[in-house]
């Protein structure tokens, strides 16, 4: 019989990306035992290579800026449906998480009198985020990583999460294999968090690293858990669309941040004939005007380029659309003509090294082609605003796989600061929960001889299809039938196709030792993705409308009937999903106030209030 | 297009070979693309690590026709695709399987080195001319492509009394942040073996993040060693006026 190594933990943190490190640092903190797992080496999570920065209301740069503008920002940029508390708890704590990475090391870009910098992004009403050039992600992971190495966190690396275990509808820990020698761990938790980041690689065209193939929405849908907002899935306007084999590389908003501009095959700026309606007389409506904000008018509106990027990714969608794109698919993206060379090396230089290196591109001689790519989920398991519990005992979540804070689309640099916030939360109520059970460690032995089975099969099976082939097909029917655009007729295909590749996922087959199989790997995420996958296109059937990063090509317009309804994901007690409308927790009167406010100035912070 | 040999090294820690792929390559392709589609069509199990194709997170080091570089990073038009092209893992570290390499000495030895230690009271105000240095050597992604080269490790295996280029880097980022109040050139010149490195700069060549590592860490962090234990006089003076090393810190360095 296939035997297996055993870990016991007060928490066992699932993912080390920053959520993941927060939440161990946070439950270390609180005296729990603490191990993390991560499919990758240590600090090579996907959060490293988030670039242009993590949003917080310091007012460093503008004092006017405060929480309740940030609170604002979100919502608005949310469509309303974030969950108002887990927005407060996030914009009123988020400055105190910036500065405390500060202290353990993070170095900051500095304004002029020496504090942390911050700069525009779309969607934020003024300079808001911290950065580090264009490697925000990799400063953030590299603090978190050495601070926990510092309090001696317990890392197994390369090893894969397959299944969670339960005992009487509790999560009690998890079966994983590690990747290395492809032998079985069985860890005992007394608590489990989920950090396991997004689902982009569920898509063909993508910014998400390998990882993201939404392993957490589907381990935890699978013990019981519900999901929310899974339609929501965010369409990143700037992706790299040459060459092909780079498609889909993000180009950091930063770069229109940076004052960078959209245009299409006919030199126009497109961005000024698409600003929707809700953000009317808060951009700036000509180039003169544009051009004055860059030059540092306070008078002046920012430029539409810094629209939400749901607004922008379909904008780009209708020039290509209607025939005004470039050469390979894309739209122009120029920021060479807009700022000295110095300057663009200086601010952005991973990406002046990106398509230096993959596009044989200048950046500082010439506009970069972009396009839409697949790049973060609303959506996600959920969660308890103030604990980030999930609806089944021992188990938590955060970060990317936690829902609830974006509402229908995410602000650009929303995410790192959410990582921070909520990986603490759910860290310190992990600790807290595990420390109240204190009984023996309980796992079933028959469900972990199952899952090994389960998880072996590929290689008894010399007659099943290639993993790479079937995974391939999954992302390549995603990015058409429930990709940027979606209508009705496409997404039941798309749950036909999903049913097909469910059933081949379990008919695999994979040959060569189990160290390092990366064909094995494959077979294995693939029954986690399907799975994920059917979330979305079930949710994104519901809703029969358009808002946020969710667009119906049936529906084009937002439903004032859809408007305050999350969808819930829930699984039926024989495995099937089912979508359920419920409506949002109502907002206080207060905090409607703050974020209906028309005007900024009725938020300015009263000195002594 | 064309069809390209790969000539791709395929084994484990007991041994292995080099291996021929014929492949059909497309305009824009990486060398990261090509064992992606060997993977994916003629050798599902041949591994190798990635994460983010872009040059950021640093996973995927290998040695191509010989050279340590970022498999994501190496397009294929600056190769010579008329010859076979070799990629073989970083011959500094054990394979574990065919490219995947046992870097777990780099994660072993970065424990080594005295954490962040703040001045205490500080108020955190630090101007950017003050941290562009170390900004410099934290754009560090840990590719262990340097750590690679440097003859020290690769040559003569010295795994014991050397740090390497890329802990030489974090310390001298820890070393110059304004902020900190540690010493780290004890740790330096003994276990870190500093004095092994004869500036060759082999490192700095490779860095895909293009990090002066010999010029601007290892040289100063070197000069600082020798001023601490072989030049008392001009020691005590450098800390005297050495702006890192701020007063207050001798007085408490415990309360933050
Ligand atoms: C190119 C790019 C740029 C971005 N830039 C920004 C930005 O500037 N600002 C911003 O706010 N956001 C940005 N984002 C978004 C942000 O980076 C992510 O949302 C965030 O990093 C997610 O962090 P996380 O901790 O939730 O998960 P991740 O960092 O994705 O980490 C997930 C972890 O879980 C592990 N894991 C997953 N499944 C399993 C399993 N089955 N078993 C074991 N371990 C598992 C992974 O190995 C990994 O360690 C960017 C995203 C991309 C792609
Ligand atoms: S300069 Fe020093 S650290 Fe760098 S490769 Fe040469 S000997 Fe090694
Ligand atoms: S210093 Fe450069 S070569 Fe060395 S590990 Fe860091 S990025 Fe790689
Ligand atoms: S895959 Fe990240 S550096 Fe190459």
């Amino acid at each position: 019989m296939e035997s297996y190594t055993v870990h016991d933990y007060d928490v066992l943190v699932i993912g080390a990306g920053g959520a993941g490190l927060r939440a161990a640092i946070a439950a270390i903190e609180k005296g729990a035992r603490v191990g993390v797992v991560t499919k990758s080496l240590l600090g090579k999570a996907h959060t490293v290579m988030a670039e242009g920065g993590m949003a917080a209301a310091l007012g460093n740069v503008r004092p006017e800026d405060n929480w309740k503008v940030h609170f604002r920002d979100t919502l608005k940029g949310g469509g309303m449906l974030n969950n108002w508390k887990m927005v407060l708890n996030y914009t009123k704590e988020a400055p105190e998480r910036v500065r405390e990475l500060e202290r353990w090391g993070a170095v900051f870009d500095r304004t002029p009198d020496g504090r942390i910098n911050q700069r525009n992004f779309g969607g934020h009403s003024y300079p808001r985020l911290a950065h580090v050039g264009d490697r925000t992600g990799l400063e953030l992971i590299r603090t978190l990583q050495d601070h926990a190495v510092k309090l001696g966190i317990h890392a197994h690396m390369e090893t894969t999460i397959y299944r969670l275990l339960t005992d009487a509808g509790r999560v009690v820990g998890a079966l994983g294999f590690s990747r290395q020698t492809g032998e079985f761990l069985v860890f005992r938790a007394r608590a489990v968090v989920l950090a396991t980041g997004g689902l982009g690689r569920i898509y063909q065209i993508t910014s998400n690293s390998w990882e993201c193939t939404g392993d957490g929405f589907s381990l935890a849908s699978m013990v019981g858990a519900d999901l929310i907002d899974m339609e929501f899935i965010q369409f990143h306007p700037t992706g790299m669309v040459w060459p092909p084999s780079v498609m889909g590389i993000l180009v950091t908003e930063g770069v229109r941040g940076e004052g960078g501009v959209l245009k299409n095959s006919l030199g126009r700026r497109f961005m000024f004939d698409n600003i929707p309606e809700r953000y009317k007389g808060e951009f700036a409506e000509t180039e003169e005007e544009a051009e004055r904000w860059l030059q540092g008018d306070r008078s002046a509106r920012r430029p539409p380029e810094l629209l939400t990027r749901d607004v922008v990714a379909r904008a780009i969608r209708k020039e290509v659309n209607e025939g005004r794109g470039s050469p390979h698919g894309g739209v122009y993206l120029d920021i060479a003509s807009r700022r000295p060379a110095d300057y663009i090396k200086k601010k952005l230089p991973s990406m002046y090294h990106q398509f230096m290196k993959l596009g044989n591109l200048d950046i500082t001689k010439e506009p970069m082609e972009v396009g839409p790519t697949c790049h973060y989920v609303m959506g996600g398991v959920r969660v308890d605003p103030d604990t980030q519990a999930t609806n089944v005992p021992g188990l938590y979540a955060a970060g990317e796989v936690a829902g609830g804070l974006h509402g229908a689309n995410r602000l650009g640099g929303n995410s790192l600061s959410d990582l921070v916030v909520f990986g603490r939360r759910a860290g310190m109520a992990a600790a807290e929960y595990a420390a109240q059970q204190t009984g023996p460690f309980q796992v079933d032995e028959a469900q972990i001889r199952a899952y090994i089975a389960e998880a072996l099969q590929p290689f008894n099976n010399p007659q099943g299809e290639n993993p790479f082939a079937l995974m391939k097909e999954l992302r390549a029917s995603m990015q058409k039938n429930a990709g940027i655009m979606r209508e009705e007729s496409e997404l039941k295909a798309q749950l036909d196709i999903l049913a097909d590749l469910k059933r081949r996922a379990w008919n695999t087959s994979v040959s060569g030792s189990r160290a390092y199989n990366p064909g094995w790997h494959t077979a294995l995420d693939i029954r986690l993705m399907v799975e994920v996958s059917e979330a979305v296109v079930l949710a994104a059937l519901a809703r029969k409308e358009s808002r946020g990063g969710h667009a119906r090509l049936d529906y084009p317009d937002p439903d004032p009937n859809f408007a305050r309804i999350n969808h819930v994901i829930r699984r039926n007690p024989d495995g099937s999903l089912s979508v359920v409308a419920e409506p949002l927790p109502e907002m206080p009167e207060d905090l409607r106030r703050i974020a209906e406010a028309k005007d900024l100035s009725e938020l300015s912070e009263k000195v002594g209030a | 297009m064309p069809n390209v040999t790969f000539r791709v090294f395929r084994g484990d820690r007991q041994g292995g070979e080099l291996k021929d792929y014929s492949v059909e390559v497309q305009e824009g392709m990486v060398v990261l693309d090509v064992i992606h589609k060997i993977q994916a069509e003629q050798a599902p199990d041949l591994a190798c690590r990635w994460n983010c194709k872009a040059g950021k997170c640093g996973s995927c080091g290998a040695e191509v026709n010989g050279k340590p570089t970022l498999m994501c990073m190496t397009r294929l038009d600056t190769l010579d695709t008329s010859k076979p092209v070799t990629v073989r893992p970083l011959k500094t570290f054990p394979v574990i399987r065919d490219l995947v390499t046992d870097v777990k000495w780099n994660y072993e030895v970065n424990k080594k080195i005295k954490p962040f230690t703040p001045a205490p009271n500080t108020d955190w105000i630090m101007y950017q001319e003050d941290v562009d240095r170390v900004q410099e050597f934290r754009k560090c992604i840990e590719c262990f492509l340097c750590q690679n080269v440097c003859h020290v490790l690769r040559e003569h295996n010295e795994k014991t009394g050397f740090i390497g280029p890329r802990f030489l880097v974090r310390t001298a980022s820890l070393e110059m942040h304004p902020l900190d109040v540690e010493n780290r050139l004890d740790m330096l010149k003994n276990e870190g073996g500093i004095g092994y490195c004869n500036i060759t700069k082999c490192c700095t060549e490779v860095c895909p993040e293009h990090i002066r590592i010999t010029d601007n860490a290892i040289i100063p962090l070197k000069e600082r060693v020798v001023d601490e234990y072989y030049d008392p006089v001009l020691s005590f003076f450098r800390r005297l006026f050495s702006s890192k090393k701020r007063p207050e810190a001798a007085q408490s360095a415990a309360d933050d």
